[in-house]
């Protein structure tokens, strides 16, 4: 199990260090600076700025400064929203696009893996058709389209939910269906796949030959397998759930990291662009690290291969 | 497949006769066809012109009369118009990298794959690398960097969607290699650059072709998600997720604006899924009971 770990922070470790390094010469090799303002500044004050932020070291010096600085959780000043620092406004942000994010995964999670096992269940039925309908509709149409509809139909004809805004449990409700919708899509079918495989594997035979109830025979033994695609989904999921409250956000006009982040895209803040992502990075290969671990824990199969 | 089949197909038979026989698929395929042709076409479908402004029609509903078929925008813009060369937009966008991602991540996974050992566990572990990155940020640093243009999104997509195309053909390539049609061409004395060209890629293509056709939805996804940003597709250029984007902000006033455009996306979304699936069922001899 150890060596498993080991191993597998072996690839964290360099792709960690390969988004920071990438990140850092693209946002510093960038045509244009934040300080071109239409105004010449003086050179003086030019000069001044440009030694807060190290601008006229050599660019390996400025590099070196940049990860000592992220060590020390350090993401710089931001260079549009003056007075703040980059971990500032990720902290502001981060609890909005958490709850948000950690809400959204539950949800797809208990309903995806839910829809999946009725559909499984009742192959071929008039419910397996209509879940995987549903999933289609999830899978193909994007959720800055579904956002959009929702606040549309829910918020402005129905009049039943805020179409923005945040600080109530009633604001979150559109969002995070809207966020969760595409991954309960692909969790259904998943789960419906790896159940209806798990449930022609030779060992369920022989519990179905035993006479054991279907109930047992579902929630004792095939479950585990069949869960496992799914946790291992949760990586990629994390990853897409992200991107995905860039949008969200963006349509709801909640105060979450993803705002920060476009705004931060559409003004060359670089600073800032370059802590999301570096932050954003960290976070889904911690996610991808432990789904890893998660996945040796249930399956033995892998810690014995390794 | 009934082993006493009657008479043998060619492989082209068989997709012909699985195409007629899957009707999603055909349904699917047309209406694609149908949408293809009239993005093309827009100029002759209608009296007005990108960009043109319609001052006695600013805001309107869609109206028949006036020809505006979708309705106008708040600038007084024909909307039937703009989602027609939205959707060139897109559509284009979406074949353009798709092939990029074709072109490199097939010679990368033969390449590795053929050649093997140390070099392939190299250039896997790279594939690995960039494979946990969080890409719609580093497409978004991109456009930070190079300032927003079409080409811009070409290359960058096709950068991103190469990797499962890498991984699909080095695992292709792996079993190809030990063949024994390799090994006549090995003995034939062809070189190493002609038995991955002629010997491994042209059987590698099945599944490559899946995917390519399954990664064109993900692709124009994926613009759509960066023009809806105010970050892909410039003025004067239109696509339909700058089209959505300006949509969503009317909605109250003006659904039309929202509901034309994200109609033609999901419709293109849904039949390419459908094709993709279709193809997969035909194509993936594994499956085929």
């Amino acid at each position: 199990m150890f060596r498993y770990l080991i191993k597998r922070l072996k690839i964290a470790i360099p792709t960690l260090f390969v988004v920071i390094t990438a990140a850092f010469f693209l946002i510093r090799l960038a045509p244009g600076g934040p300080f071109d303002t239409e105004k010449p500044i003086p050179p003086e004050i030019a000069a001044n700025i440009e030694k807060v932020y190290h601008l006229n070291e050599p660019l390996l010096v400025q590099y070196g400064y940049y990860i000592w600085n992220l060590l020390h959780g350090d993401f710089g000043l931001s260079f549009k929203y003056q007075d703040y620092t980059v971990t500032e406004l990720i902290l502001q942000g981060f609890p909005v696009s958490l709850s948000l994010g950690v809400t959204a995964m539950f949800l797809a999670l208990i309903i995806g893996i839910g829809l999946g096992f009725f559909a499984a269940i009742r192959q071929h039925s008039w419910l397996d058709h209509m879940i995987m309908s549903f999933a289609m509709i999830g899978i193909a149409i994007p959720n800055f389209v579904v956002a959009p509809l929702l606040a549309l139909i829910f918020g402005v004809l129905l009049g039943w939910l805020p179409t923005g805004g945040w600080g109530s449990w009633q604001q979150m409700i559109l969002p995070v269906i809207a966020l969760s919708l595409p991954q309960v899509a692909i969790i259904a079918r998943m789960t419906r796949a790896s159940l209806l495989e798990t449930l022609h594997s030779p060992y369920m035979d022989t519990a179905r030959a035993k006479g054991m109830p279907m109930r047992i025979i579902l929630f004792r033994h095939a479950i585990k397998p069949t869960l496992l695609p799914v946790i291992s989904w949760l990586g990629p999921a994390t990853a897409a759930l992200i991107t995905g409250s860039v949008v969200i956000e963006q349509i709801f006009g909640l105060p979450g990291i993803g705002r920060y982040f476009v705004n931060g895209a559409l003004n060359r803040d670089y600073t800032l662009v370059m802590g999301v992502v570096v932050f954003y990075a960290a976070l889904i290969i911690l996610m991808n690290l432990l789904v890893d671990l998660l996945y040796a824990v249930i399956d033995p199969r892998i810690r014995r291969d390794n | 497949m009934s082993t006493q089949s009657k008479q043998l197909l060619s492989p082209n038979q068989v997709i012909f006769k699985s195409l007629i026989n899957n009707k999603i698929m055909l349904l699917s395929l047309i209406i694609l066809i149908l949408i293809g042709l009239a993005t093309v076409l827009a100029p002759l479908l209608s009296p007005w012109e990108l960009g043109e402004v319609d001052w006695d029609n600013i805001n309107t509903a869609p109206d028949w009369v006036t020809q505006h078929y979708f309705g106008t925008d708040p600038n007084g813009r024909d909307l039937f118009v703009h989602t027609l060369h939205g959707g060139r937009t897109s559509l284009m966008v979406g074949i353009l990298a798709a092939m990029v991602s074709l072109f490199i991540g097939v010679f990368y996974g033969a390449i590795a794959g053929y050649l093997g050992g140390w070099t392939d566990t190299l250039m896997m572990r790279f594939v690995d690398v960039l494979y946990a990155l969080p890409f719609m940020f580093f497409v978004i640093l991109l456009t930070v960097y190079f300032g927003k243009s079409i080409w811009l999104i070409f290359i960058a997509i096709g950068a991103v969607e190469w990797l499962t195309m890498a991984r699909i053909v080095r695992g292709q390539t792996l079993s190809l290699k030990e063949r024994a049609f390799v090994s006549a061409a090995k003995v034939a004395g062809a070189g190493h650059f002609a038995i991955i060209r002629r010997h491994i890629i042209p059987n590698a293509l099945g599944p490559v072709i899946v995917y390519v056709t399954l990664s064109v939805p993900q692709i124009i996804l994926f613009e759509s998600f960066l023009s809806f940003l105010g970050l892909g597709v410039q003025e004067p250029m239109t696509s339909w997720g700058v089209l959505i984007n300006e949509g969503a902000q009317q909605m109250e006033s003006a659904p039309w604006l929202l509901i034309f455009p994200a109609t033609f996306l999901a419709v293109t979304l849904f039949c390419l899924n459908f094709i993709g699936d279709g193809l997969r069922d035909i194509l993936d001899t594994k499956d085929r009971t």
